[in-house]
């Protein structure tokens, strides 16, 4: 699985950090998503994919290999 | 238009004996016309209505819709609505809105909420001990409900515990449905101007809080004084009732369900998916999110036009069966809760829900942990619902333990 943020549309919910923070966190600055991981291991995928699908700003985009 | 037996009138009143429910109408239109209109102000507007969970998410996640209601079709709660500064950055679109947001965006960050949580256990312990020194029955709203969220906010934004009762006076005005735009507009400039002293004081006198970190950004040229000051008053009413409604109506709901208190009583995870449930089940935010279209869009099969307002009854949206199995159960492990709406969806999704759910997660299962015994003094039909509040709640809840 290959993970991408966009950073400019993220809007700092914090979701993706509370479901998946080994592969997700937030930058002190202003709180916007950082990747920690765009390439997770298997047992993280389907946090990673929820992450994805409640993202609000729909900034997390995922390619399933 | 308001006779039109079609076009069926804007309501929040739940049903008598099912008070915790939607109003059946919504549900009936939920399944017969998901996309319909209804009528506001005695029929001087008709917005569309939509209630299905997957075209309200489509709604709140496209660029096609504003939330700024100086729009001519815009669906306010009251045809007077004032124009709001810009520290209200609900009412405005991207840049300007993204510009406010971003001013508090790291404050809310989960790691800066985790700080607070020593913070929140505290206060919930000093409030349920000298609840149990009263003796009952005591109002719950009144003892614990409302002065956990206000404590909570008011160290976040650094403003002294003193000034509680007249932020809640305030607050009271602004979701008050039966206040005229007038008196709402009123009580956010007495938030603003009380603000406006606090940043320059905390200018003065800095101190580890919000305001002065606002300060901060007015000196660093982002943002001017009454921006911070409107930014400030805004987190103290969006913060503080909401979460209030949700704690009472939680205790409420889990005492209906004894069955289930357990999966409050549980480990970190029980407790948050627990929260999510309930945050769905309840979706305080019942005066439905508010938007108007500037590009004409299809929703749902229907085309709504530019200049149209649209009105997200989250609360109907939650219950929808094509995506909620069994919605009207209350089931603490549902798996695709998180998915929910009742922090809306989109750029405008709630920038306080870090700090919400920590509320809930902290005071919820202390509230069952400390009092066994809890029982609602007055039987269910005596319970005084906030009816006519874009925020659902109750005005009080007797309670003995
Ligand atoms: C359980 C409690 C809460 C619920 C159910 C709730 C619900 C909501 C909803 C539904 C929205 C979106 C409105 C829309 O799209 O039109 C929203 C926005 C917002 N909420 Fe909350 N909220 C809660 C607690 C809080 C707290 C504790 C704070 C801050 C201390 C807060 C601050 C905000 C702010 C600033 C916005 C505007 C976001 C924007 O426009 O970008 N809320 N909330
Ligand atoms: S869930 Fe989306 S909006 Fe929220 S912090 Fe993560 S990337 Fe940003």
């Amino acid at each position: 699985m290959h993970v991408e943020v966009d950073v400019p549309k993220c809007v700092a919910s914090g979701q993706c950090v509370l479901l998946a923070p080994d592969v997700f966190d937030q930058r002190e600055e202003d709180g916007m998503v950082v990747l920690l991981d765009d390439n997770p291991p298997a047992e993280l995928h389907d946090a990673v994919r929820e992450s994805a699908t409640v993202c609000p700003a729909a900034a997390i985009r995922l390619e399933e290999s | 238009m308001a006779s039109s037996p079609n076009v069926p009138a804007f309501t929040l009143t739940r049903p008598q004996d099912a008070p915790l429910d939607p109003p059946p109408l919504y549900e009936r239109l939920r399944e017969e016309q998901p996309v319909t209109r209804v009528s506001l102000w005695e029929g001087r507007l008709t917005p569309w209505l939509v209630t299905r969970w997957e075209d309200a998410r489509a709604v709140l996640g496209s660029p096609a819709f504003s939330t700024d209601p100086t729009h001519p079709g815009a669906p306010n709660f009251k045809e007077d609505e004032q124009p709001a500064p810009r520290g209200f950055f609900q009412n405005f679109d991207d840049p300007i809105h993204a510009a406010m947001r971003r001013t508090l965006t790291r404050e809310f960050m989960i790691k800066r909420i985790d700080t607070l949580r020593p913070a929140i256990a505290r206060l919930t312990d000093e409030l349920l001990t000298d609840l149990t020194k009263l003796s009952g029955p005591a109002d719950f709203v009144e003892h614990f409900a409302l002065p956990l969220p206000s404590l909570v906010i008011c160290e976040l934004l650094g403003v002294p515990y003193e000034e509680h009762p007249f932020f809640q006076e305030q607050s009271k005005t602004l979701v008050d449905l039966n206040a005229t735009g007038e008196e709402a507009a009123r009580a956010f400039a007495n938030l603003g101007e009380y603000l406006l002293r606090l940043v320059q004081t905390k200018r003065a006198t800095p101190g580890d809080d919000v305001v002065t970190r606002l300060a901060a950004q007015v000196d660093e040229g982002v943002i001017t004084d009454q921006d911070a000051a409107d930014l400030s008053a805004f987190l103290l009413f969006a913060g503080h009732e909401t979460t209030a409604n949700m704690i009472a109506l939680s205790t409420i709901t889990l005492l209906n369900h004894p069955d289930q208190i357990p999966h409050i009583l549980g480990g970190p995870d029980q407790v948050a998916s627990a929260v999510e449930e309930l945050l769905r089940y309840l979706s305080i935010v019942h005066g439905g999110l508010r938007r108007t279209a500037i590009d004409d869009v299809t929703i749902g099969g229907v085309t709504i036009h530019a200049g149209e307002g649209v009105i997200i009854p989250v609360h109907v949206a939650n219950r929808d069966p094509e995506f909620f199995t069994n919605p009207d159960d209350l089931d603490l492990e549902r798996a695709n809760v998180r998915q929910h709406l009742a922090f809306g969806y989109g750029i405008h999704q709630c920038l306080g829900q870090p700090l919400a759910r920590a509320e809930l997660q902290i005071a919820l299962p202390e509230v069952f942990r400390r009092l066994p015994d809890l029982k609602i003094a007055v039987p269910m039909e005596e319970i005084a619902f906030k009816q006519a509040t874009a925020v659902y709640g109750v005005r009080e809840l007797p309670v003995t333990w």
